[in-house]
């Protein structure tokens, strides 16, 4: 069968002018249990690439500059 | 994927640890303890720093035996009690009298216990009989401690490897494991001479009633990978059928949390706001009691607080928003919940296999030894009961001294060549087609007839339903497609959650009565039968298929009153003769 592409809101949500994924940090790739954050390679911004969160939080914690918010997944908010 | 084959790294160690989160990394730490000179290697699936159960740290231990509140034999009558008798008292012996050395050993690297004004630790009564809990309103840094002690005693760490098969010795010895890269599908194969498996629970076994297949109680990363290896590699498991389920948040699905409100005033209550069970511990007892309330039309079940003081609600907010899982006060506050003005709705969650909520584990004895030569586990995955997150440390040092003590001497074995080429193709076999179906949707199918046939209360003819089911799946497993290593992760990881839903389906099955209230409770065979009194061990016989086994009770070592063994089996509160 063929495969198809879903589109889905992402509960960990980036604020780009913060993020330092451009000057080489990947902490929240780093630390995140799932591995769902990625860093995009043309913007150098990190982000939420797979819908697979379980709002632990480490991502917020850790970051150095306070760019990541954990929300709640819709689906059970 | 890639069209070449990807490349495979082979490393020899003493003790190889699967699992970095909290009875891994201690159960590394004790072996490089007992002897410095050993070449301990940690495979983890995620990153040390941040992995497992306790990835933002444990707002209080459930069950600390500490001189003046409890004694070593207290606790075992305790746990035998909840766990209706059926347990190797001589394990739990083993964790209870290393409980408080682990917690002195803990706060000497700087784990956070409350303590009063005089330096003593903080007890607080939560269980039915004794005094076990111990609050940690700072106990945010546990995972900082531990990587910081792995570093120090030159533990070497391989993070973002996923381990998915142990290797044996022709002589039926373990041998080591193989690993792959969850973003690169590179194998790493480790050579040891003891394993230690601490991949946690069968957390992602049925379908959160949200939908959100990631919205677990446990971390979602722990679905049952530790299971399926002991499994294939021929260990005994034990107890399967005693699932994991709890009184959780609704829809949050996680811990509310009773344990740390109940000394502070907080309570189960219907919806009326009366109290309906005594204890408010999780027992299956309890869980049975929570169902019944929702049966009985006094739903929902609620964690009621709403009549406290406000300087008890704040600090109670502090330590349940700030630890172990901190976005409760986010889901909180999005839903306008306030402990103040309106109790917080709870609901029965999904099934799972822990044995640190309840008794459904990789069998192991006081030394935390599997059936396998050399194979230890521990934590959650381990068959010792109730074990929580200091019993995953305590049963991890004693794994991880014993391993050390094990490696001396011997040699390191040498692996079957065969097994790792046919792990190798089983891996690889979802990156080898361009479509078919996706590692989600043979998931969340798994899952969902995990809920629709195997929850309690448990129907034989909804169980063989199931296993048809997931025998069909297995069919579809040649049409599992994986086009990066992320897919690949998840297709693997399926693959565990499939086996655990066989195990459940199975072990279910096997015991023909009612046990361990809500956990085990047979439509078919209400009654607790007394023939059923012992372990029942799920094994892979030697053509392959999935076999069962009696275990006895081992004799007990402190013995249990007939009057004792019943209290948990009168948690609900009884209403005065006057009012029915």
């Amino acid at each position: 069968m063929p495969i198809i592409t879903e589109s889905k809101s992402a509960a960990v949500v980036i604020d780009e002018a913060k993020c330092i994924a451009e000057k080489g940090c990947t902490v929240c790739v780093d630390v995140c249990p799932l591995d769902i954050l990625a860093i995009d390679e043309g913007r150098r911004k990190a982000y939420m690439k797979y819908d697979e969160c379980w709002y632990c939080m480490p991502c917020e914690a850790d970051c150095p500059t306070g760019a990541v918010k954990v929300n709640i997944p819709y689906l059970l908010r | 994927m890639s069209g070449s084959e990807p490349k495979t790294e082979i490393i020899e160690a003493d003790i190889l640890v699967i699992g970095g989160g909290t009875g891994g990394p201690m159960a590394a730490i004790k072996a490089k303890e007992a002897n410095p000179g050993l070449r301990v290697v940690l495979m983890e699936k995620a990153n040390v720093k941040r992995s497992g159960a306790i990835s933002m740290g444990m707002d209080g231990l459930n069950n600390a035996v500490v001189p003046g509140y409890a004694t070593p034999e207290q606790y075992v009558k305790e746990i035998t009690v909840a766990n209706d008798g059926i347990v190797d008292q001589k394990a739990v012996m083993a964790y209870a009298t290393g409980s408080f050395p682990m917690i002195q050993y803990l706060d000497k690297l700087g784990v956070k216990f409350e303590k009063d004004g005089s330096g003593e630790y903080n007890m607080r009564k939560v269980h039915h009989m004794g005094t076990y809990v111990l609050p940690m309103p700072e106990g945010h840094n546990v995972k900082k401690v531990l990587y910081r002690q792995l570093r120090r005693l030159q533990v070497a760490v391989t993070n973002r490897y996923m381990a998915t098969r142990l290797l044996k010795s022709t002589d039926g010895r373990i041998a080591g494991a193989v690993g792959v890269n969850t973003r690169t599908s590179e194998f790493l194969v480790v050579r040891a001479k003891a394993v230690v498996l601490a991949c946690g629970a069968a957390g992602r076994l049925g379908l959160p009633a949200s939908g959100y297949m990631f919205g677990t109680y446990e971390n979602a990363a722990n679905c049952g990978d530790g299971y399926a290896m002991a499994y294939h590699a021929g260990a005994e498991l034990a107890n399967l059928e005693c699932y994991q389920i709890n009184p959780l948040i609704k829809d949050y699905n996680g811990p509310s949390c009773a344990y740390v409100t109940g000394p502070f005033g907080g309570y189960t209550a219907n919806n009326k706001g009366d109290r309906f069970i005594e204890c408010d511990y999780w027992s299956g007892q309890m869980m049975l009691e929570f169902w019944r309330e929702l049966q009985s039309g006094n739903g929902p079940v609620y964690l009621k607080m709403d009549h406290l003081a406000e300087e008890t609600i704040s600090e109670i907010e502090t330590i349940l928003h700030t630890n172990e899982r901190p976005s409760r006060g986010r889901f909180h506050e999005r839903r306008g919940n306030d402990y103040r003005k309106r109790p917080v709705e709870m609901h029965i969650s999904e099934i799972g296999f822990c044995s640190g909520h309840s008794a459904s584990g990789v069998r192991v004895d006081e030394f935390a030894r599997t059936t396998i030569p050399g194979l230890y586990a521990v934590g959650d995955m381990a068959s010792v009961p109730h074990n929580y997150m200091l019993g995953a440390f305590v049963n991890g040092g004693i794994a991880g001294a014993d391993a050390a003590a094990y490696c001396d001497g011997a040699d390191l074995p040498t692996y079957d060549e065969g097994a790792l080429l046919s792990e190798k193709a089983r891996v690889l076999a979802p990156t080898r087609r361009d479509d078919g179906l996706t590692p989600h949707e043979m998931e969340f199918k798994t899952r969902r007839l995990v809920n629709d046939y195997l929850e309690p209360p448990k129907v034989t003819a909804k169980m063989e339903i199931a296993q048809r089911r997931f025998a069909e799946i297995r069919e579809d497993l040649h049409y599992l497609c994986a086009r990066d290593p992320h897919e690949l992760h998840r297709a693997l990881e399926m693959q565990s959650i499939l086996d655990c839903a066989d195990m459940a389906a199975a072990a279910s099955l096997y015991r023909t009565e009612s046990r361990w209230g809500f956990y085990h409770l047979r439509v078919d065979y209400p009654e607790t039968d007394p023939d059923w009194f012992c372990h029942t061990g799920l094994y892979k016989d030697d053509n392959g298929r999935m076999a069962h086994r009696k275990r006895e009770v081992a004799p007990y070592v402190v013995p249990v009153a007939e009057d004792e063994m019943a209290a948990y089996h009168q948690l609900r509160v009884k209403t005065p003769a006057a009012a029915e």
